[in-house]
């Protein structure tokens, strides 16, 4: 009978690395890389990255200049 | 570690999905965004007062325009698209991955209304040579809105309770009631017409981008039947 909370434990703990390890963090790693894309083309402030992507950014209506 | 399966089918489809959604845009544009801001331009330059803080950017390099423009530009479209289409898509790999591309169009629609409605009710899209309010402000109130907005709308979507979805709206109507940063004087030294009409130009090309990027990750990144 004592064990029965143990196992259920081990069980939910054993879920929740799995959830950890197929959703979390390739999901944070995903959305990681977005966000670093997304910085780079429109709001890095390095000239040449301006005015590369100038157009783009006014179209998508980031703050620019 | 973490499961690469997982991680190499939402950076596929994320990659297909900006590429589609990047060139679509690019397209778009060229019907009114992209002439908007070209007249626009040349009344920027015909107003131009050499100053130190704009007159660096005329010496650094930019891209001719024509080809060369028009090819960054598509660079930009895609690399944001992919960029919105990973954070879309983690946020679906969280939640829930779409069945299929109608219900990606949600999501799509989604992430207009955070990335692009939100900001633009209060710092609406501009043509180059109009004044605003210091670029750092701005930006931040960006950010705020954008996460306000995505936050707000995920508890209205999903949240149990009426409280919380209460909660939601309360997040949505919050950096309209703090208002935006805006310049001591509105003024542009384009004229009013070409001011409106890039607002509506990129209106409607956003929500072509958005819906593409929904429905595209809704069909390449959709559930294992």
């Amino acid at each position: 009978m004592s064990s029965t909370p143990v196992l259920l434990d081990n069980a939910q703990t054993q879920a929740r690395s799995e959830v950890l390890k197929d959703k979390i963090l390739p999901a944070m790693l995903a959305g990681m890389l977005g966000l670093s894309l997304l910085y780079a083309a429109g709001f890095a402030e390095t000239a040449q990255l301006h005015n590369a992507a100038h157009d783009g950014r006014h179209s998508a209506s980031f703050p620019c200049h | 570690m973490f499961n690469l399966t997982t991680f190499r089918e939402l950076v596929v489809a994320a990659l297909w999905t900006g590429l589609l959604a990047g060139l679509l845009l690019t397209a778009v544009q060229q019907i009114q965004v992209i002439p908007t801001l070209l007249k626009a331009e040349v009344y920027e330059e015909a107003a131009v007062v050499p100053n130190a803080e704009n007159s660096h950017e005329h010496h650094d390099w930019q891209p001719e325009n024509g080809w060369e423009r028009t090819f960054f530009t598509a660079v930009a479209n895609i690399s944001l698209g992919v960029g919105f289409a990973l954070l879309i898509g983690s946020v679906m790999c969280l939640r829930d991955r779409p069945d299929n591309w109608r219900k990606g169009l949600l999501w799509g629609l989604a992430g207009y209304l955070t990335f692009f409605v939100a900001p633009s009710l209060g710092l609406p899209p501009e043509v180059p040579g109009t004044e605003a309010a210091k670029l750092a402000d701005r930006q931040s109130w960006w950010l705020i809105t954008v996460l306000d907005t995505g936050f707000g709308l995920s508890l209205l979507a999903f949240a149990l309770t009426r409280t919380n979805k209460f909660f939601g709206v309360v997040l949505l109507a919050a950096p309209h009631l703090i208002s935006a940063p805006q310049p001591e004087v509105h003024s542009s030294v384009a004229p009013a017409e070409l001011v409106q009409s890039f607002i509506i130009a990129a209106v409607f090309a956003n929500a072509v981008f958005w819906l593409a990027i929904g429905g595209l990750m809704g069909q390449f990144y959709k559930k294992d039947l």
